[in-house]
């Protein structure tokens, strides 16, 4: 078999994306995806913004097939038996330029394999890709079922637990600490009845996070997003927070006592459960990517520890969407040269340094410093929500001042040594 | 709705070989059973009667979560084979 210019382990985002600009650029390339269809293997919370990566890929931003943009934030603190919610919505959100999307993976990654067929890329589905070849010390390959698939250039994007990565020396084992587990379910629900419960317009979508006694004082939350005809609903939680818990939970009773929770219950009351799914979320942002090249092979998306967490907003696929254009760039390049080299591919870390994509993943290097506390899980939901019952409850006691009753909370919870700690920390953020 | 009921409603192809593996030899010297409270789809349990663990890979989500939580390297996890395992329709 004649060497392929980029085979593409993984026909995700990131995958799907360097493909669709190598292919518009005229170059040979094939995607290796293990699903019977691409989108099939793939879980999304989830939310896509799509401000950063218009430029990367102007047209498939355009015309992707997603679910709601979302013109209303809303924000869930809970305490065990009681919760405060704060919502905040723009008028600018509710006309284009359209900041996020709402989406569902397997609609989305399928069109977008179609829209690379178009550009001439190969997306060979019910491929598993189990090892790379090597000739003299680079990457020149894989195997996939027993077939060898020899390329000037491999693009792993075989998602967060890349075992081309692993294969390539270029990343540690994958460590609890640096983890976290996301458990989904979607739930079918009439549009009408979500435009309706949500206060939203035709088309129009929402999220909602939520944090505090979701996790039992481990380290993650709640999510909440609404599809065009369905509700995204789910939980996130950090692997060595859970693992050091005691007593011990279930992550699916967790995931069952979220969504019985009033505050979650009532938006998918009478809706239909079709799909729970679960995927692994990298929360370790900048700390936690592995070297992103050698020679013969470049890693982007997921594979390449591409998604961050900044508290309220969690984001994963804009990046893997531009590191895959960037992979392709440099690919591109190389190609050009006739040089697959380690040094040559080394553009590619030039190109994400310049992107928003790493100076993003920069920018928020030191945010799991401050989201693993686990005071910001019990004892910042307990201080807001203790406040609001002093402020809301009447009893037959003569009522105290309210400057007094937020001050008896805060000395309670916050102004202490461990609050001072804690804001000291936050700074780094 | 039970878990299992759960697992019921998700698309899958099952392949007759498990792509997960354990060593029983480290599972019988394991106290904590991480993955028996991890795996999102609670498909780890203990066999009283042979005191082996098992799991039942078939209803797997394929999220890798078990392979991390087992510090003690008793999860040999691959994907399953090209077209096998959930096929998520959502996603």
């Amino acid at each position: 078999m004649d060497k392929l210019d980029v085979v593409v382990v993984g026909g995700g985002l990131a995958g799907l994306s360097a493909a669709y600009r190598l292919a518009a650029a005229g170059r040979q390339v094939v995607v290796l995806e293990r699903g019977d269809a691409p989108g099939s293997k793939n879980v999304t919370g989830g939310r896509i913004y799509v401000q950063p990566i218009r430029e990367f890929l102007p047209e498939i931003v355009a015309d992707a097939p997603f679910e709601r943009h979302v013109v209303r934030e809303v924000l869930t603190v809970m305490d065990d038996d009681a919760s405060a919610q704060m919502e905040y919505g723009h008028g600018k959100w509710r006309s284009e330029p359209h900041m996020s999307y709402t989406v569902l993976r397997a609609r989305f990654d399928r069109w977008f394999s179609e829209k690379v067929m178009e550009k001439g890329a190969f997306v060979i589905p019910g491929r598993r890709v189990d090892d790379l070849l090597w000739e003299d010390g680079r990457v020149a390959g894989v195997v996939a079922g027993g077939e060898e698939i020899p390329a000037h250039i491999v693009i792993a994007a075989d998602g967060a637990l890349s075992f081309m990565a692993e294969k390539a020396g270029l990343r540690t084992p994958l460590r609890p600490e640096n983890y976290a587990l996301a458990i989904k379910e979607v739930y079918r629900i009439d549009p009408a009845a979500i435009e309706d419960r949500f206060g939203l317009g035709q088309g129009e979508g929402a999220a909602n996070l939520f944090m505090g006694s979701v996790t039992r004082g481990m380290f993650g939350g709640g999510f909440l997003y609404t599809n065009q005809d369905s509700l995204s609903v789910g939980i996130v939680l950090g692997m060595r927070s859970q693992m050091d818990a005691r007593p011990q939970v279930e992550s699916h009773e967790l995931m069952d006592a979220f969504t019985a929770r009033p505050e979650v219950a009532r938006w998918i009351k009478g809706a239909q459960l079709e799909e729970y799914s679960a995927h692994i979320i990298s929360e370790a942002g900048a700390k936690g990517m592995p070297a992103l090249y050698t020679g013969g092979m470049l890693v982007a998306g997921d594979a390449a520890g591409f998604s961050l967490n900044m508290g309220v907003t969690v984001r994963g696929m804009e990046f893997a969407i531009a590191s895959g254009v960037l992979a392709a760039e440099a690919a591109n390049k190389a190609l050009d040269k006739g040089d697959a080299s380690k040094e040559s591919l080394g553009l590619y870390e030039r190109l994400l340094k310049e992107s928003f994509a790493m100076k993003d993943m920069e920018t928020f290097r030191h945010s799991r410093e401050v989201l693993e506390n686990p005071r910001l899980f019990t004892v910042y939901p307990k201080f807001i929500c203790s406040l609001l019952e002093e402020i809301f409850t009447i009893t037959e006691k003569p009522k105290p001042g309210l400057y007094g009753s937020a001050k008896k909370a805060a000395k309670k919870y916050l102004l202490n040594w461990e609050g001072f700690k804690d804001f000291l920390t936050l700074r780094k953020m | 709705m039970k878990i299992e009921e759960k697992l019921a409603l998700n698309a899958m192809k099952n392949d007759r070989e498990s792509h997960i593996r354990l060593d029983q030899k480290i599972c019988a010297a394991c106290k904590e059973r991480y993955c028996v409270y991890a795996c999102p789809g609670h498909l780890y349990s203990l066999n009283e009667e042979t005191n082996e663990m098992v799991v039942e890979y078939a209803g797997c989500l394929e999220c890798g979560t078990c392979k991390i939580v087992c510090v003690y390297n008793a999860v040999s996890w691959e994907y399953p084979k090209g077209e096998f395992g959930v096929q998520y329709r959502c996603g």
